[in-house]
C-alpha cells in the first residue's frame, strides 16, 4: 500500500528540511562533544612506559577526558617508585644501541651486540638502562615520574587491574594515591564510549 | 608583539612545551597572550593542533635560527 499524495509530499519536504539542517546540527553535536582517550597500559620497562603517558598527559592538555587501565606489567608503571624501570636490548633489533656521550662520530656508532653476548653479561640490562637514562636526559624528554605527575594533575583517570596485582602479589601500598582497583567489567564501558581507545 | 607571560620550553621535548603551555595558559586571564620559546621541530605543528583543539588563539608562529616562537592568546 503506498503512501497518499499528501504524505509524499510532507515526506519530500521532510526530507528536503533535514538535508538542510542536518549537517550543521551534527557538526554542533560532535563540536560540543568532549572527545575521550581510554587507553590499556600493559607494558612495564622504561621504553614502553613512554607511549601512554605522553599520549594520556598530551590529550588531557587538549582537554579530553582521559583513563588509562593499567594490567600485567603495565603495574610496574604505577608503583610510587619507578626510578628502577629498566630496558632491555636483549632480543630487541629494533631498539638502536647508541651512546649517548662522546665525540658526534663516536655518538653515531650503532653497536650491533649478538644476543649471545648481551645474554651473557651479568649487568648488561643495568648498563643499557643507564645509558637509555643518560639518553632522555640529553634530550629534553622527560622522567617517566614528570609525565606520570602531570597526568594525574592534568585529571588523568588511572584504573588498576586487582586481578593482576594480586597475581603477581603487590599491595595496594605498592602503588600510587588517587586510584580505582577494579575489574574487566568497569573498564569495558570507559572503553566503549571513548573516542579512541589504544592497547600499548 | 605584547603578551602577559613567558615560557621558555627551549631544551624540551615532546610533550613538555604543549603539557607547560597548558598550565601557563591556565594562570593567565581570558585574552591574555601567552609567549612561547621552544627548540623542538614538532612543536610547529603540535601548537597549531593544540590551538585547534583547545579554542586558544596561536597568534603568531614564527622561526629564527633554530628557535620557534609562538604567541597564544587565552580563550
Amino acid at each position: 500500500m503506498g503512501a497518499t499524495p499528501e504524505v509524499a509530499v510532507i515526506d519530500d519536504l521532510i526530507r528536503q528540511r533535514l538535508d538542510e539542517i542536518l549537517p550543521q546540527k551534527l557538526q554542533e553535536l560532535e563540536d560540543s562533544k568532549t572527545p575521550s582517550l581510554a587507553i590499556i597500559a600493559t607494558k612495564g620497562t622504561l621504553d614502553w612506559a613512554y607511549p601512554p603517558f605522553i599520549l594520556a598527559s598530551t590529550a588531557a592538555a587538549l582537554g579530553w577526558d582521559v583513563t588509562i587501565f593499567f594490567t600485567f606489567y603495565g603495574l610496574q608503571l604505577v608503583k610510587k617508585d619507578v626510578s628502577d624501570l629498566k630496558v632491555s636490548p636483549l632480543g630487541n633489533p629494533g631498539m638502536p644501541m647508541k651512546m649517548p656521550f662522546g665525540p658526534d662520530w663516536f655518538k653515531s656508532i650503532n653497536w650491533n651486540i649478538p644476543n649471545v653476548i648481551q645474554a651473557g653479561i651479568p649487568g648488561f640490562e643495568t648498563v643499557a638502562t643507564k645509558l637509555m637514562q643518560q639518553t632522555i636526559a640529553n634530550n629534553g624528554v622527560a622522567k617517566i615520574e614528570e609525565l606520570r605527575e602531570l597526568s594525574q594533575e592534568a585529571g588523568v583517570k588511572f584504573v588498576v587491574c586487582q586481578m593482576t596485582v594480586e597475581l603477581f602479589g603487590f599491595n595496594h601500598e605498592d602503588f600510587v594515591d588517587g586510584m580505582d582497583y577494579v575489574g574487566a567489567a568497569s573498564f569495558l564501558p570507559v572503553a566503549q564510549k571513548a573516542d579512541v581507545t589504544l592497547f600499548i | 608583539m605584547n603578551f602577559d607571560k613567558e615560557l621558555d620550553a627551549r631544551g624540551l621535548n615532546c610533550p613538555l612545551p604543549i603539557l607547560r603551555a597548558k598550565k601557563a595558559l591556565a594562570e593567565l586571564t581570558p585574552g591574555q597572550i601567552l609567549r612561547i620559546l621552544a627548540t623542538d621541530p614538532g612543536s610547529v605543528k603540535d601548537f597549531q593542533a593544540f590551538a585547534k583543539q583547545t579554542g586558544n588563539e596561536l597568534l603568531s608562529s614564527a622561526e629564527n635560527n633554530k628557535e620557534f616562537e609562538f604567541f597564544i592568546k587565552r580563550k
